[in-house]
C-alpha cells in the first residue's frame, strides 16, 4: 500500500503519480489522504489500481475511469465518475448532482443518497444507489442500468432512450416518455446481479422497472405533438 | 460562476475567531469568483436608539470626517465613524431615512451599502484575499458572516456591482447564478419607488426582497414569493440579524452544500470551502433541496 497526501502533493501531483504506475506493476493499492473536497481527484485513471480516498471529495472524482477501483470513504461532489468507461467507483457516503453523468461502462455504487440528475445521459454505466435520487435522474439516459433502493425525485427518466431504471421506493413523477414496464425474469436476474455486486440485501422482486415508451426519440409524424 | 459562503457560530466561544475561520473559506472560492469579493459581518450591535450604516466611496482618501461633523450639525444628532479601507462604518442617533436623504443631498458620491444594528458590509473589486485583507477581517469577531466571490456575467465589474446587496435593516443577499427577467422586474420595482445603483441582476433580487419586506412580508414569505417571481438560476444566501437563510431555484443547478456540527453551521457553493473548518470531516453534510427555505438562528 502506498499513501499519497493530497495536502502535500496537490491534485495534479497525485494524479500524475497514479498515471505513472505501469499496468503490470504490483504497486496496485494507493491511499489518498486529506482530499479536502478538492476537484478531479483520481480522474482519468487507466489501469487496474485500487484507490482508497480517505475523506470527502469535490467535483468530478474518478471521471473517465478505466479499470481502476476507486473507493471514496466520504461524500462526493458534483459529477462523480463522470464519463466512466470501466472499473468501479464506490462512494461510502452521499453523492451530489450528476453522479455517473454520461458514463459508458463500469459500476458506480453510492451507499447513501444521490442528488439531482443522477445518471444523466448515461451510456452503458451501471449505477446502484443505496438511498434515494433527486429530480431529473436518468435524464436522456441511453444505455445501462440505474438501480435506486430508496425513492426517486420528480421527472425520472425524462426523454429516456434505452436505459433500464429500477426503483424500490416511491417515484415522485416520471419524465416525458418514461413509463413503468413489466418486470420479466431476465430483468429480475439482471437486477439480482447488480444488487449483489453492490453488496445490497434488497430483494429484486420489491423493485419496479421503468424505461422508454419509445415515442419521443423515434420520430413519427403521428407523435409530433409529443415533441 | 461565483462562490458564496456563510458561517454561523453556534458556540459563542468561537466568536473571537469568526474572521480567522472564514478567511480560508472565502479564499478557497477565489477561482469561482476572482473579479470582486464582499462580506457581511454581524458584530458590535449598536444601541436600540442608534443606527449603524456601512458607507462606501470610490476615493480611498475620502474625507469621512466631513460626513461625521456635517451630519451631527445638520440633524442635531450624535455620530461616530470608523474608516476601514474605502468604507466607513457610521453609527448615529439620527433617523435612518433622514440620514439617507442628507447623504444623497450633501454627499451624493457616498453609497449606502448596508444599514441596521449589527450588520457591516464590505465589498470591493479584486481578489478575495486582497479584499479580505483590505477590510482587516482576519481578526474580526462576530456571530456570523456571509461572503461572495464574483465572476461577473450579467453586468460590469465594479464595487457597486459586487455582493452582498442590502435588502433592509440587518439583511443582505448574495447570489450565485443569473436572473433572466431582471430588466422587466427592475422597471416594475422602479414604479413601486425602488431605486437602483447598477444594472446588476442581483440588485434587482435584493430590491425585490426589500420591497416585499417593506410591505409587511416575513423573510420566509419574501423568499417564497421570490421563487414565483424571479426567473433564472440561483442559489441565494440571505444574512439576517441573527442568522442566515438559504434557498435554491426549482432546477437547482447552482451548487450548494451545507454542513453542521455542534459548534457551527456553514453553507458554501462547494464543500472544499467548508473543508477548512475544524470538525468538517465529521460534520453532518447535505445538499439543500430545491425550492426549500433553510434558516438558521433567525425567525424567518
Amino acid at each position: 500500500m502506498n499513501e499519497l497526501d493530497l495536502k502535500a502533493l496537490g491534485v495534479t501531483g497525485i494524479n500524475q503519480r497514479l498515471y505513472k504506475v505501469p499496468k503490470d506493476s504490483n504497486e496496485r493499492h494507493w491511499v489518498i489522504t486529506n482530499p479536502m473536497g478538492q476537484h478531479a481527484i483520481a480522474c482519468g485513471l487507466d489501469g487496474p489500481l485500487q484507490v482508497d480516498i480517505k475523506g470527502h471529495v469535490g467535483f468530478y472524482c474518478g471521471g473517465m475511469n478505466k479499470e481502476a477501483e476507486i473507493i471514496i470513504h466520504g461524500h462526493a461532489g458534483v459529477g462523480v465518475a463522470e464519463n466512466m468507461m470501466s472499473g468501479v467507483v464506490w462512494i461510502k457516503g452521499n453523492a451530489s448532482e450528476s453522479a455517473g453523468a454520461t458514463g459508458n461502462g463500469g459500476l458506480l455504487v453510492i451507499d447513501g443518497d444521490a442528488s439531482s440528475r443522477c445518471g444523466i445521459s448515461m451510456k452503458g454505466i451501471d449505477i446502484v444507489v443505496g438511498g434515494s435520487v433527486g429530480h431529473m435522474s436518468a435524464f436522456m439516459a441511453q444505455r445501462g442500468n440505474l438501480v435506486v433502493c430508496g425513492d426517486a425525485g420528480d421527472a425520472l427518466g425524462d426523454s429516456i432512450y434505452e436505459a433500464r431504471l429500477y426503483v424500490k421506493g416511491k417515484v415522485a413523477g416520471l419524465g416525458a416518455d418514461c413509463i413503468e414496464k413489466e418486470m420479466k425474469s431476465e430483468h429480475l436476474e439482471d437486477l439480482a446481479r447488480l444488487l449483489e455486486r453492490a453488496k445490497r440485501k434488497d430483494k429484486p422482486s420489491d423493485f419496479r422497472r421503468y424505461g422508454s415508451a419509445r415515442k419521443l426519440y423515434n420520430f413519427n409524424v403521428d407523435h409530433a405533438d409529443a415533441y | 460562476m461565483c462562490g458564496i459562503v456563510g458561517l454561523y457560530l453556534k458556540n459563542p466561544k468561537l466568536q473571537s475567531k469568526l474572521g480567522a475561520m472564514f478567511k480560508p473559506m472565502i479564499i478557497e472560492m477565489t477561482n469561482r469568483g476572482p473579479d470582486s469579493a464582499g462580506v457581511a459581518i454581524y458584530r458590535n450591535p449598536v444601541k436600540k436608539a442608534e443606527v449603524k450604516f456601512s458607507l462606501a466611496h470610490d476615493d480611498p482618501a475620502y474625507n469621512w470626517k466631513a460626513v461625521d461633523t456635517g451630519l451631527e450639525k445638520a440633524l442635531k444628532c450624535d455620530a461616530k465613524i470608523k474608516v476601514i479601507g474605502n468604507h466607513c462604518i457610521l453609527v448615529t442617533t439620527a433617523k435612518e431615512d433622514k440620514v439617507v436623504q442628507w447623504l444623497k443631498k450633501t454627499h451624493p458620491q457616498v453609497r449606502v451599502v448596508g444599514s441596521g444594528h449589527t450588520i457591516e458590509i464590505f465589498k470591493e473589486t479584486g481578489l478575495p484575499e486582497n479584499v479580505y485583507q483590505k477590510f482587516d477581517l482576519s481578526k474580526a469577531s462576530g456571530t456570523h458572516i456571509i461572503g461572495h466571490t464574483r465572476m461577473a456575467t450579467e453586468s460590469a465589474v465594479t464595487t457597486a456591482g459586487s455582493h452582498p446587496f442590502a435588502t433592509g435593516a440587518d439583511l443582505c443577499l448574495v447570489h450565485n447564478g443569473s436572473l433572466s427577467n431582471h430588466n422587466r422586474l427592475r422597471e416594475n420595482l422602479k414604479r413601486e419607488g425602488m431605486e437602483f445603483q447598477t444594472e446588476n441582476d442581483t440588485e434587482v433580487a435584493a430590491a425585490y426582497m426589500t420591497w416585499k419586506l417593506r410591505n409587511g412580508a416575513t423573510l420566509k414569505q419574501a423568499l417564497e414569493d421570490g421563487l414565483k417571481d424571479l426567473d433564472g438560476f440561483y442559489t441565494f444566501l440571505v444574512g439576517t440579524a441573527d442568522g442566515f437563510a438559504v434557498v435554491r431555484d426549482p432546477i437547482a443547478c447552482k451548487h450548494a452544500v451545507m454542513a453542521e456540527t455542534d459548534d457551527w453551521v456553514a453553507m458554501a457553493t462547494e464543500y472544499r470551502a467548508i473543508a477548512h473548518l475544524p470538525g468538517a470531516d465529521d460534520a453532518k453534510i447535505w445538499e439543500p433541496e430545491p425550492t426549500t427555505i433553510y434558516t438558521w438562528g433567525g425567525h424567518a
